[in-house]
């Protein structure tokens, strides 16, 4: 076995192209489950509805992602690019994970914080929007960074509905000249170089909102 | 177990007639269940406009569902709440009075403020923000007015230079005392107070007790405390109510319930207080 570095920086163009596509999967999607949880996690609060709502949710926690992708992609209209329903499915995979992550942060706030907007009168949408959400939140801020990595790393399964991101473009161009070890070992670099930066802003964010 | 209706309109004695000795709370007749515990049992008490009440009496006696209850953070199990002539834990509908929706209840407290014993100040807000908050949000005061009024609270208060603190920067004691400021920045009429030093070190509550000594000297807004401090309920309250088991065992004067009790259950609570202290 060897290694060619120049074969390597050959492909790199291809592969880079290959990680501007997970990154953009990996940035609509997480702002998807960003604020589609939060949405979930508050209407989850009324009860009928929210109680379906949680059905819903367990069972797309409890299925794995690669068969809702492959599931939701030979469903949707062939109009529809696998790229957008990559992006789709993997924002509402992991806004059923970023729900529950708001509702334990909206858990925490103290009892007392509601009281206390009850007794000055204030309207539902001060009590949550200035009091209870940036209170919840910023208590959650280390586990919502988790889930963005998480994703990060669940971007290769995009590859089973056939959108070029970085480990598809990684095959093609490996199994093209069997240097199949070049072309894994240059992804996964690439992936440590964007989640390894994202890890230390995110403890950085965490600690800089941990103070309250 | 919801609230019944109430078939009547005019409330109990005394109210709604317009006379000017019209009480401005009443209690008629008010149970509060929790599950199959009773914490009050038919209740009947009234507060004069300005009067400053202390509720004392031992844990559990219902004291501060008292308060809770007239910040309508809880709702009555039977019985009205009164205030100003107007029902309050119900609302009239069609000659009937019935429990008062979430609307009329929002409405009706804007006249009440409650002071509690965690503070409950808002940590991700600084002092002033937490001051004006209500005012700008509930009485739609201008941002200027509403900080001028601020400013004036903190100064009430002896903190005048923290106004731009967080509330985590601030000592328990000067905690409270800016809850106490956020409470009066909407002008209520009523004021409760919940056992608002408990939670301090020994050597704060002395700070917190001027400021409502002075609250209580210089305006007349009506006061409910509920508290274990015994000499400033004897100096501050003009009524003694002394609860046991969900009703008021015995009410009077300071001078009377601390000098000369006439119940049993009250010579061994404050007993029981005095040799804490």
């Amino acid at each position: 076995m060897f290694w060619d570095f120049q074969w390597t920086f050959e492909v790199l163009p291809d592969l880079l192209r290959g990680l501007g596509v997970t990154i953009q999967v990996t940035v609509v999607g997480y702002l998807i489950a960003l604020i589609l949880g939060l949405l979930i996690a508050i209407v989850r609060r009324i009860p009928i509805f929210g109680s379906v709502l949680h059905a819903v949710m367990e069972f797309i926690r409890t299925t794995p992602l690669i068969i809702q992708l492959v599931f939701v992609f030979l469903l949707a209209p062939s109009t529809v690019s696998g790229l957008t329903v990559g992006i789709i499915v993997i924002g509402v995979h992991y806004s059923a994970y970023t729900a529950e992550v708001y509702r334990s942060g909206i858990e925490g706030v103290a009892k007392g914080q509601w009281e206390a907007a009850r007794a000055l009168s204030l309207p539902g949408r001060r009590t949550w929007g200035a009091i209870v959400l940036p209170q919840a939140i910023r208590k959650v801020i280390p586990a919502l960074g988790n889930y963005l990595i998480a994703m990060f790393k669940d971007t290769p399964l995009l590859l089973a509905i056939g959108v070029t991101e970085l480990l598809t473009e990684a095959q093609r161009v490996g199994s093209a000249s069997f240097r199949i070890v070049e072309a894994y070992t240059a992804v996964g670099l690439l992936f440590l170089l964007v989640s390894v930066p994202s890890a230390i802003l995110i403890r950085r964010l965490e600690r800089r909102y941990a103070a309250v | 177990m919801p609230p019944s209706d109430i078939p009547a309109t005019e409330g109990p004695q005394g109210v709604g007639d317009g006379s000017k000795d019209q009480p401005l709370i009443v209690f008629d007749q008010v149970v509060k269940r929790f599950g199959d515990l009773t914490v009050l049992d038919h209740l009947d008490f009234s507060v004069a406009p300005g009067e400053r009440v202390t509720l004392i009496g031992p844990s559990g006696s219902g004291k501060t569902t008292i308060l809770r209850l007239l910040m309508t953070l809880e709702k009555v199990t039977e019985g009205c709440i009164w205030v100003g002539g107007e029902p309050y834990s119900h609302m009239r509908r069609g000659g009937h009075l019935t429990p008062a929706g979430e609307g009329y209840l929002r409405e009706r407290r804007k006249r009440v403020g409650m002071v509690f014993q965690q503070f409950n100040l808002f940590p991700n807000m600084t002092v002033r923000q937490n001051i004006i908050e209500a005012p700008v949000h509930v009485l739609g005061t201008s941002k200027a007015e509403a900080n001028a009024r601020a400013v004036e609270l903190l100064d009430m208060v002896g903190l005048g230079d923290k106004i731009d603190a967080h509330p985590t920067q601030l000592s328990g004691g000067q905690q409270q005392r800016v809850a106490i400021a956020r409470a009066l920045a909407m002008q209520p009429e009523i004021l409760l107070l919940d056992e608002v030093t408990s939670a301090l070190d020994p050597e704060l509550v002395a700070g917190v007790l001027d400021v409502l000594r002075e609250i209580a000297e210089t305006t007349d807004i009506t006061m409910l405390c509920v508290t274990h401090e015994m000499g400033f309920a004897r100096d501050v309250s003009h009524r003694v109510l002394m609860f046991d088991q969900g009703q008021i065992a015995e009410e009077g004067t300071p001078e009377q319930i601390f000098g000369e009790p006439k119940e049993e259950r009250t010579k061994s609570f404050l007993r029981s207080v005095l040799d804490n202290e």
